[in-house]
């Protein structure tokens, strides 16, 4: 029975470092290589000599795949590729081609400038691991090789996140990367056909939580900037710099020029520039709106949102920022929130998680008294918000992802183990397919029943469909045929043409058979009633008389003689091909029912 | 297509047989063309191979068949299509024979046979599903023809087996349309060995091509349209074709689901996997309402539009829709909406919401958590938040519908969509708010819901402020606070967008009169009264502070208490305001102000007879002058025009009826002034002075019958009469004035030929209306018609004058409701003194506003003219979609002019003004000819003639200021 095997190096029963390998119909494709954010040591990178020990990767791995532009995602890459040593294909959609390095940069000079860490990738090896990549298409069906192809679907978590399916012969996986089943501001949904896959990959982040309404988050948000700035208060939003940061900006832009707002609206520089020039020219990824409206104006070219500049903070009169990093606890941020915090009209809005440990997750907890370095003591007057944005799907939304794509067996990965266990019970019990939630370095197999194409010469078929009722499709229906061996593949021919290739003669297979009827008349007579019988009743066959005194049913000879000791009894013989079974046996059960009595 | 080709062959027609105009000749002249058929024969015979055959049909195509030859030409193509080898040319053959069946006049059943037989030895698939349309074609030509159908359907069933999707899709489109409907026909039917059409179409759900499938399924949905009662039985199948793959199939099925929910909305069914049964359209909701997740925005979109009208389904189920259970971590959490409702009925609205606010509470049961419930859950919550905003408004127009019907579901759905007011695309929150309106009859605002309504009174969209000022006019507020807020919010939104200023104060009218008990407690503040203090006088031209005495007036009317809390300044207002905005404030019975309150109030009842009766009365008193001398008629008619002016600025419901007749009058009067006999007599050398008085009132005139034509609603075709009546009067004065002072006959010819042509066709207009006009102008014209013809110029110039200065002043009989055309430029104000810079030789966007009252049909007529200071005048057409309609006989024109001049050297002010287009050829007469004389003249007569066309205008200049400046190098 052939299977697929899935292992999980990273991701499996856990968020981070995301790497899973998969061996399908003797191909082995590694969809990921994400870092982990909580270690610093050799943790924090999938254990690729579970690959192999000493051979070279490229000689294992057919291709490598990466769903989207996060480091948990693609942060291992350049280590994988440069230092690990793999030349094979790497594939991505556009917008994580571009996107990629810069933060994979920003990554390497995180770890190696600021924490001094010495044997990491360096600047160059990036560079040459990116000249490794694919870049693909969505809905492109790209031909890795003879029989290995993949294809991208529309993914919805960030910009250019993609979902990819990795297809051999008949059998297939769907691996989801992260996605997002509601549409946001700058985003749509995630989409996905029918393609009833053997094995679907999915995340599962939220696994058990049902979000509420979008709109009510929204609005919220809103209310809050608004309120804050109409009274003249300043609001800082600590985000990162890429994903929910372009959102929120959407979200201001389009609110402050529907209400005509006039504060300023300020973004810390650096790598969101860069971002958001992408952003700008990845249009066709983003969500309906923004996709219809950009002949006009394009989203991303901000009206309202401007650079800011450090000396800004200063300034008098309302203005809303958004500063990196997210969680307060370093840079732009929280230099900013230590000149804010002391004014009660300010606030300070969280848009995510908060790590513990950081000034964010101290303020959330309610903390109004802060201890900064050099013993100083900060007192936070300032209002402090919190608004979760997450772009991944909720429960629901992974079991919309599986109703659309119908696969036959699902895999969770990319969540916490409980969690995991009671999607899992629940993806079982509403959709009757088995589903699998394999830890780190475990392997799951799973069988496949694939089905073999078989080449048919169109004469054939069209002979044989036209013989009988029109073709179901739903149905299998019966073919006459020779089924070819040859050259590892297989074909369907003619009986004819078979014997022509293999160079055999054909053998003539005849059934006869001796019916006895009681009928004292004379042998051509008898004949006659036999023939007016048949006749009456094979309406839609060709039944003949013959002048040699034989009756013909199509091609069944029906010969009769009298019976050499008893002439009352005649010998009825019948004689058919063996194709004519059906019709033959027919026959002789219908004269063995004898004749009907004259009239 | 079809309609064009129609209309291709009328044109056509009319042009075959063609007939002299003059009533007097009777010789007719025929002018027929060579055969058709002929020519097409000899062509098809030229042709040397197919493609040259091809291109003769493709030509032959292009010109219209005449009735009689289509049989012939029909015959021709049969005989070709038999010889012909090549599938293209057979393929062009047969959609020819099908557009020259459509062919208006011609019965298509003697080459019914043909078609059918051509279809028995066709192998080309394409070409059989080309014959199949023909037959078809031929059969919706013959409605009236039971046994043709039957035939055709006969055909077509026998063809359902072809392998080709084309032709089976033709078939099943065939059976479809043509299909037996009456059950005894059915009956009759099956003893024709043609079985049940609903089984045969049914047997195709399962076809292999998701094509056929598709079509099968509106086969059956066409029957259902032309009346056959659907069976039950389909219900099934049809549930599975759901789950098809392919979207046309699915998207079809949610169709006809919908369709047999609605025949049999009773009928139980069974849940699978369960022994429960439900009723059938409850089934068919919750089917519906899970494709609105469907793959497929066109399924989305359409299931969500059908769940809006299925009204039946039971309350328990509708409510579901709008449910989506909440767990955070295996943990119930309550929706935003819950908390908000909770923290309302707590008591403590707006408090600071901290972290972990929405935490979740309680443990669920795993096991009863249903992650996909096959019934109805959450599909609007799904459907309002959907990717696409087709699916989102649709999801809106569906709750609307729902929300009519169930006033409990209405009640629900308000805090979804309330959300909706903020979604990012412009129509759907347009769409919400007119939702919200559609529907607040039946419910009541909550404060935090009316804070998020009030939010969206900031947006920057004119037509969303407008919106939400309607929904306001009719909103239920709970508290006192909602009023208060309701009102600082509005008069925020009147500083941030002054222009809303009338809007605003409707909105404030109705709010105070639906919630009288409400603003009592709010009076003191609101007019910041101090029981020991006096205060100091608001300003009494500032529009906020109008709009809060529009409030308290309102609510005043129905409360008698309030006036008390009023300060004296406020009774003084209110008398201003009374007078200066009387739509928006009402009567009030104030204490103490007896002479004023009685003054007021009662007026209005007998206050519109009075009024109506002098209009009557000066106008009899004007018909019946005949007696008086020449110089009393003209006073009279000055008076009567003064006073009917007057009347009309008074009386806004006579307004129209006063300035029609004034206008009428008016004519009248200068008509008799330019015909004073005194004029006529004098010398020679003064000619020129009278002559050009006279031509000027001519002029005018032709003017004001115009306006009075086309700028008002309600005028019938007695008025129309007279206007026409009046207009000749005009042409004959206008005649006579060049008469005189032009030399030479040659000229005279040509005008005397057309002004009796005129006095033609206005006989033929309005033959009817001529016994009603004894003694008039052309009463007296038409007797002596005779001797004009044949009479010379000069006499026919004579006998003009004297008929004139005779006739008699005719009665104008009044309609019922009459209204004038007004309108009004809002934008641009005029009042500005910066002007608008742009360079030279390019283009400058003005945005221009205006409301527009009773003009019918605006986006045809309405233009907006731009006049520059050296005297160029530039025209202007709105485009249709800048009209829009905010209720009965208002319309509203917001559109943007593209301005543009060479450079000037200082600024200068522009006018811009709208006209009323009029086209004197649709005028209100036309439809009164009788048809068979006017169309042949219509031919005759050159179209200058007839269409005048001209423009009116209708509204005050606004003056504008630009500046185009000379461009830099």
């Amino acid at each position: 029975m052939p299977e697929i095997k899935v292992t999980p190096l990273g991701a499996g029963q856990d968020v981070g470092r995301s790497c899973i390998l998969v061996s399908i119909a003797g191909k082995n494709v590694m969809l990921d290589c994400g870092m982990h954010m909580g270690y610093n040591d050799d943790r924090r990178f999938p254990d690729f000599s579970y690959i192999t020990q000493n051979g070279r990767l490229t000689d294992f791995l057919d291709c490598v795949i990466i769903s989207h532009f996060h480091l948990d995602h693609c942060g291992a890459l350049p280590y994988f590729s440069e230092m690990v040593g793999y030349d094979g294909p790497i594939y991505m959609t556009h917008p994580t081609k571009a996107i990629c390095p810069i933060l994979l940069e920003d990554y390497r000079k995180i770890t190696v400038d600021k924490k001094g860490e010495t044997n990491f990738f360096t600047s160059q090896m990036i560079k040459d691991c990116m000249k490794k990549v694919v870049a693909v298409h969505l809905h492109q069906t790209v031909q890795v090789d003879e029989e290995l192809e993949i294809k991208a679907y529309y993914a919805g978590h960030v910009l250019g996140a993609a979902m990819f399916q990795i297809k051999v012969g008949c059998e297939s996986v769907v691996y989801t990367g992260d996605y997002n089943m509601t549409p946001d501001r700058h985003l749509g949904a995630a989409w996905i056909d029918k393609c009833r896959p053997d094995l679907l990959i999915s995340e599962s982040t939220y696994a058990t939580t049902i979000r509420d309404s979008k709109r009510c988050r929204e609005r919220d948000f809103l209310k809050k900037v608004h309120e804050t700035v109409e009274r003249g208060g300043k609001v800082l939003i600590p985000v990162f710099a890429l994903g929910r940061a372009q959102e929120l900006c959407i979200l201001l832009e389009t609110f402050w020029e529907r209400m005509n707002l006039k504060a300023p609206i300020y973004f810390s520089t650096g790598l969101t520039e860069k971002a958001n020039h992408y952003y700008k020219l990845f249009i066709t990824w983003t969500n309906q709106k923004i996709r219809k409206t950009f002949v006009q104006r394009n989203m991303f070219e901000f009206k309202h949102i401007k650079a800011f500049d450090r000396a800004f903070a200063d300034n008098p009169g309302p203005m809303v920022v958004f500063a990196t990093p997210g969680m307060l606890h370093a840079g732009q941020s929280l230099q900013i929130f230590r000149k804010w915090a002391g004014n009660e009209k300010n606030m300070v809005i969280m848009p995510g998680y908060c790590v513990q440990g950081t000034v964010g997750h101290k303020i959330l907890s309610g903390q109004r008294k802060l201890e900064m370095e050099g013993r100083q003591i900060l007192e936070v007057k300032m209002q402090v918000e919190y608004m979760s944005f997450s772009a991944h799907a909720d429960a629901k939304g992974i079991m919309q992802l599986i109703r659309q794509a119908e696969p036959r067996n699902v895999l969770l990965v990319h969540g916490e183990a409980k969690k995991m266990e009671f999607l899992k019970q629940k993806i079982e019990q509403e959709f009757h397919v088995s589903c699998f939630m394999p830890a780190n370095g475990e392997t799951t197999t799973i069988l496949t029943n694939p089905c073999i194409p078989v080449d048919i010469s169109l004469g054939l078929l069209k002979r044989e469909t036209a013989i009988g009722p029109l073709p179901d499709a739903k149905k299998p229906k019966l073919m006459h045929g020779t089924l070819l061996m040859k050259d590892n593949s297989f074909r369907l021919v003619s009986p004819e043409q078979a014997l022509k290739e293999l160079g055999l003669a054909e053998h003539q297979l005849r059934f006869t058979c001796r019916v006895h009827i009681q009928d004292p008349r004379k042998e051509h007579e008898t004949v006659l009633r036999v023939y007016n019988h048949l006749k009456g009743i094979l309406k839609d066959y060709s039944v003949q008389h013959l002048p040699d005194g034989s009756i013909t049913v199509e091609s069944i000879l029906i010969q009769a003689t009298a019976h050499s000791e008893d002439q009352g009894t005649k010998v009825l013989l019948v004689s058919w091909t063996y194709q004519d079974e059906e019709l033959g046996s027919y026959l002789t059960s219908l004269l063995k029912k004898g004749l009907p009595q004259s009239t | 297509m079809a309609a064009h080709l129609k209309k291709r062959v009328y044109e056509e027609f009319t042009k075959v047989v063609q007939q002299q105009h003059e009533e007097l000749s009777t010789k007719k002249l025929r002018l027929t063309k060579p055969s058709k058929s002929a020519a097409l024969h000899v062509d098809l015979c030229k042709a040397t191979s197919p493609a040259d055959a091809l291109q003769y049909l493709l030509q032959f195509a292009r010109k219209p068949v005449e009735v009689e030859s289509v049989e012939g030409v029909v015959r021709i193509l049969l005989e070709h299509y038999y010889k012909e080898n090549d599938a293209s040319v057979r393929l062009k053959i047969a959609s020819l024979l099908g557009l020259l069946s459509k062919t208006a006049g011609f019965s298509p059943d003697c080459i019914m046979d043909d078609a059918i037989n051509t279809l028995q030895n066709e192998k080309s698939h394409q070409v059989l599903a080309q014959l199949l349309d023909t037959l078809l074609v031929i059969g919706t030509k013959l409605p009236e023809n039971p046994s043709v159908r039957m035939r055709l359907v006969e055909v077509a069933c026998k063809h359902l087996t072809d392998s080709s999707h084309g032709v089976r899709n033709k078939c099943l489109q065939l059976i479809g349309c043509l299909g037996p409907v009456e059950k005894g026909v059915a009956k009759e039917a099956e003893s024709q060995a043609a079985k049940d059409v609903q089984k045969i179409i049914g047997d195709h759900f399962n076809d292999q091509d998701p094509r056929v499938r598709t079509a099968a399924i509106k086969a059956m949905l066409q029957l259902h349209e032309r009346g056959l009662k659907l069976q039950l039985a389909i219900y099934s199948q049809a549930c599975k074709l759901l789950a098809d793959d392919y979207e046309q199939v699915r998207s079809a099925a949610v169709q006809l689901i919908w369709v047999l929910s609605q025949l049999y909305p009773e009928s139980i069914v069974p849940i699978p996997s369960s022994n429960e049964e439900i009723r059938l359209v409850d089934d068919a909701f919750g089917k519906i309402c899970h494709m609105v997740s469907d793959g497929s925005w066109v399924v989305r979109v359409q299931a969500a539009k059908l769940l809006g009208s299925m009204q039946q389904v039971s309350s328990h189920f509708l409510e579901q829709t709008l449910d989506k259970k909440l767990m955070s971590d295996l943990r119930r959490k309550r929706t935003a909406h819950e908390r908000a409702k909770e923290l309302y009925s707590s008591g403590e609205f707006s408090s600071g919401r901290k972290w972990g606010d929405d935490a979740p509470k309680e443990e669920i049961d795993t096991g009863a958590v249903n992650l996909i419930e096959s019934g109805a859950c959450g599909a609007f919550v799904h459907g309002l938040e959907d990717e696409m905003y087709e699916v989102r408004i649709a999801a809106v127009e569906a709750l609307c519908m729902l929300a009519q019907s169930s006033p409990s579901f209405a009640e629900k759905c308000l805090d979804f969509l309330v959300d909706m007011f903020n979604d990012e695309i412009e129509e759907v929150r347009l769409q919400s708010i007119h939702t919200m309106r559609k529907i607040s009859n039946n419910i009541t605002l909550r404060e935090d819901q009316l804070d998020t309504v009030l939010a969206v009174l900031e947006d920057s969209s004119r037509d969303i402020r407008e919106a939400l000022h309607e929904l306001l006019c009719c909103t239920n507020v709970s508290t006192k606070e909602g009023i208060h807020l309701a009102l600082v919010e509005l008069l925020k939104n009147l500083t941030k967008y002054p222009t809303d200023r009338e809007s605003i104060w409707k909105c404030l009218k109705f709010l105070g009169s639906r919630h009288p008990t409400l603003v009592l407690p709010l009076v003191p503040e609101l007019l910041s009264t101090h029981p020991f203090f006096d205060t100091p006088e608001p300003d009494m031209d500032d529009p906020a502070y109008i709009a809060v005495l529009v409030l308290i007036f309102n609510a005043a009317k129905s409360c008698p208490t309030m006036p008390a809390l009023f300060s004296d300044h406020t009774f003084r207002h209110y008398a201003y305001l009374r007078d200066s905005l009387s739509h928006l404030v009402p009567p009030l019975r104030l204490p103490g102000r007896k002479l004023v309150s009685s003054a007021v109030s009662p007026s209005i009842t007998p206050h519109e007879d009075p009024s109506q009766q002098f209009l009557h009365q000066s106008l009899e008193r004007v018909y019946n002058f005949q007696h008086l001398d020449p110089q009393g008629i003209q006073e009279l008619l000055e008076f009567t025009i003064r006073d009917l002016q007057r009347l009309g600025e008074l009386q806004s419901e006579l307004a129209g009826m006063a300035d029609f007749t004034a206008t009428y009058l008016q004519c009248q009067l200068l008509l008799i002034k330019a015909l004073q006999e005194k004029l006529w007599n004098v010398a020679a050398p003064l000619y020129l002075k009278q002559n050009a008085l006279a031509s000027a009132a001519a002029k005018q005139i032709l003017e004001e019958t115009y306006k009075m034509e086309f700028m008002y609603s309600g005028v019938e075709s007695r008025q129309v009469v007279i206007i026409h009546h009046m207009r000749l009067q005009a042409k004959a004065l206008q005649l006579i004035v060049t008469a005189r002072t032009t030399r030479g006959v040659e000229p005279l010819f040509g005008m005397c030929e057309k002004f009796l042509q005129e006095v033609d066709s206005f006989q033929r207009c309005f033959i009817s209306e001529l016994p009603h006009m004894q003694g008039s102008f052309v009463d007296k014209l038409l007797d002596l018609m005779p001797r004009l013809v044949t009479s010379k110029p000069s006499e026919v110039v004579k006998i003009l004058q004297t008929t004139l200065r005779q006739s008699t002043f005719l009665h104008l009989p009044l309609p019922e409701q009459l209204h004038r055309a007004t309108a009004n430029i809002i934008e641009p104000t005029g009042e500005s003194d910066n002007p608008l810079r742009f360079t030279s030789g390019l283009v400058v966007a003005l945005d221009v506003d205006a409301t527009l009252e009773h003009v019918q049909d605006p986006q045809g007529t309405v233009k907006v003219q731009v006049l520059y200071p050296d005297g160029q005048a530039q025209l202007i057409h709105p485009k249709p979609a800048d009209f829009r309609n905010p209720g009965p006989g208002r319309h509203r024109l917001i559109t943007q002019v593209y301005l543009s001049h060479t450079a000037w050297t200082e600024p200068c002010q522009i006018e811009v003004r709208l006209l009323l287009a009029y086209n004197s050829n649709k005028s209100k007469a036309s439809t009164r000819i009788p048809k068979s004389t006017w169309s042949e003249s219509l031919e005759a007569l050159p179209p200058s003639e007839n269409g005048i066309e001209g423009t009116i205008p209708f509204s005050k200049p606004v003056k504008v200021y630009i500046m185009p400046k000379p461009a830099r190098r």
